[in-house]
């Protein structure tokens, strides 16, 4: 007999409790539980020194990681969605992205900087996975149009930082054509000879993955990051059978030759800035 | 004939033509009257039904099983003057995806387009025209091969989608379709997309950049199938239908945002009821399309079509 007697089967915690990024002093790895305090983890750019778990982080973090000092002027920063099909289905759209707003204080699943890497002019797009899952609709192809067309203007390499689950769902075509549409504006920087580098972080896949993402001059990643096309759960129902270990990670995608390489975070900036530097020559 | 579950009253209408046909043969009776009169009434329901499809019906009718498929397109359209080429180069052939020279009224045109079977057994050969990467870069060695000749491409679009396996991710179905978005925003030649039957997602799209995009009457052409929309926001299969309305994918829809260019009539009851009408009306507008389009300098015609998907999508701020 225990002392203590459940009054409700299950696990009761409501899903507004749950945070995505742990908040609070500390920080307990998901992959091998070691426990660091926060300002540890960030100092370590959200790596685990004991496992080498790459945390997910956002724009605000990459950001801050590449850009010299931090500084960087934003691209089109005020872009919002239109919800131009009105669409709804258990939750209204509106309603959907309002939240997504209030969580991250973002605007979108993307924000684009234009600044400096080790002294070199870049342009850097980067997703943010937390708002509606780094889902791509309208907002998400106009930024990257943009971002492409201030790296023409200046005549400095684009890095795109994909994280995302796809197309959004809730701007049905137009999402879709925006794999279209970045893809046309790729075709534009690639005949004006600027390098386009494409990180694809964890989970990046879908449409994504189809279009802009698979698209760099060189692909690179980042340790055991998913990418697909579509999602394992989707390939696993296809086939009927279990997956392999480590399918779809970064290494596997590797292996089979959709990766130039696979960078630590540590090293990222150091290896953007050589690659680029190899690729380009700043006038 | 096939009939879907809202057809269930021309259906009912066409037995009695068949059986008022019947008694006339066997008994050698006068039925004129009872056949006109049930040939009139079939029409008038047929429009009456087909004159206000709902989303979900349209889907249903783009997923006919008698509707005609690529290779009935191109075989009628070229009237048999075309060789079907094969194979990636690399992995294999890809039976999801077909292509080939033909000859369009003295035209000579690469075809391209997914493929789907008309029974059990040819509809697993097809792989449901669900392509594989190989089946993308065939298509993209064909588009290559129209450009260094400078013949025009006209793909044809039937697709539930590329195909989601173990195989095509290891051979990188993601990059094959993307590689063919941006080579085909700069290919030389003239393009024309025509969605005949499912125009699903990305698996659609990696064959969809055209010059024009057209879309038949009764096809529909989103970034998901209504069902696995349904699957994924409302957590369940049952809401298809509202999927289908919400998702705006029917032509009409398409086009008013700018997402294709026109729609291609079908004939009532759909593009499985007249074939040869059908074919006709293709053949018609490819025709007329592709003359207009040969006759624009090929910069001048890159960049109407990079200028026209670079103006999709709709912000506010």
């Amino acid at each position: 007999m225990g002392w203590f007697k459940r009054n409700a089967e299950g696990i009761t915690t409501s899903s507004s409790e749950k945070k995505e990024i742990p908040e609070g002093a500390w920080y307990k790895c998901p992959n091998c539980k070691t426990v660091v305090s926060n300002q540890e983890h960030a100092a370590t750019l959200w790596v685990c020194t004991m496992c080498d778990h790459h945390e997910r982080i956002g724009s605000d973090a990459y950001f801050g990681l590449l850009f010299d000092e931090g500084k960087y002027r934003e691209v089109a920063p005020k872009l919002t969605s239109a919800d131009p099909l009105g669409f709804s289905d258990t939750k209204a759209y509106t309603d959907r992205l309002d939240a997504a707003k209030a969580k991250t204080g973002l605007t979108d699943a993307i924000r684009v900087g234009s600044g400096e890497m080790n002294g070199q002019g870049v342009v850097i797009a980067c997703m943010d996975f937390s708002f509606i899952g780094g889902s791509m609709g309208s907002v998400v192809g106009e930024k990257i149009a943009r971002g492409i067309d201030h790296a023409l203007k200046k005549g400095v390499p684009f890095i795109c930082i994909s994280k995302s689950g796809g197309a959004r769902m809730m701007e049905a075509g137009l999402s879709l054509m925006q794999m279209a549409k970045t893809s046309a504006k790729l075709s534009l920087l690639s005949k004006a000879g600027l390098p386009f580098i494409s990180m694809l972080t964890d989970p990046t896949t879908g449409g994504v993955t189809a279009s802009f993402a698979m698209l760099g001059d060189l692909n690179i990643s980042e340790p055991n990051a998913l990418i697909g096309f579509a999602g394992p759960r989707v390939v696993k129902e296809t086939i009927g059978k279990d997956l392999p270990e480590g399918f779809q990670r970064a290494e596997f995608v590797l292996e089979h030759g959709f990766l130039d390489a696979i960078i630590p975070r540590k090293e990222l900036k150091s290896q953007l800035s050589f690659s680029l530097r190899m690729l380009h020559t700043q006038e | 004939m096939n009939y879907l579950d809202f057809e269930e009253p021309i259906k009912t209408l066409r037995e009695q033509l068949e059986q008022a046909r019947e008694i006339q043969d066997k008994n050698d009776l006068d039925m004129t009257t009872t056949i006109e009169e049930l040939e009139v009434k079939i029409e008038e329901v047929s429009k009456e039904i087909f004159g206000k499809l709902t989303p979900w019906q349209r889907v249903q009718v783009s997923r006919h099983p008698d509707r005609p498929y690529t290779l009935d397109y191109i075989e009628a359209l070229t009237e048999g003057n075309f060789l079907e080429l094969h194979g990636d180069r690399t992995v294999k052939d890809d039976k999801a995806m077909v292509g080939g020279l033909g000859e369009l009224e003295g035209r000579p045109v690469m075809f391209i387009g997914q493929q789907k079977g008309i029974n059990t057994k040819m509809r697993q050969y097809r792989n449901f025209g669900m392509a594989n990467p190989e089946g993308y870069r065939k298509a993209l060695r064909l588009m290559k091969l129209a450009e260094k000749f400078n013949r025009p491409v006209v793909t044809l679009i039937d697709t539930p989608g590329a195909y989601p396996g173990l195989e095509a991710e290891e051979r990188g179905q993601g990059e094959a379709i993307a590689r063919n978005l941006l080579e085909m925003c700069q290919l030389r030649v003239p393009i024309i997309c025509i969605v005949i039957g499912e125009g699903a997602s990305g698996g659609a799209l990696g064959i969809g950049i055209g010059d024009k995009v057209f879309m038949m009457e009764n096809t529909w052409y989103s970034v998901i199938s209504p069902e696995s929309c349904s699957s994924i926001l409302w957590r369940s299969w049952d809401y298809k239908k509202q999927a289908a309305e919400a998702l705006k994918l029917t032509g009409d829809d398409m086009k008013g945002l700018g997402l294709v260019d026109d729609i291609v009539p079908e004939p009532l009851g759909g593009a499985h009821a007249n074939r040869e009408a059908t074919f006709q009306t293709v053949k018609d507008v490819l025709i007329s399309e592709l003359d207009k389009l040969q006759k624009l300098n090929p910069d001048k015609r890159v960049n109407n079509r990079l200028r026209k998907f670079s103006n999709m999508g709709v912000v506010a701020g």
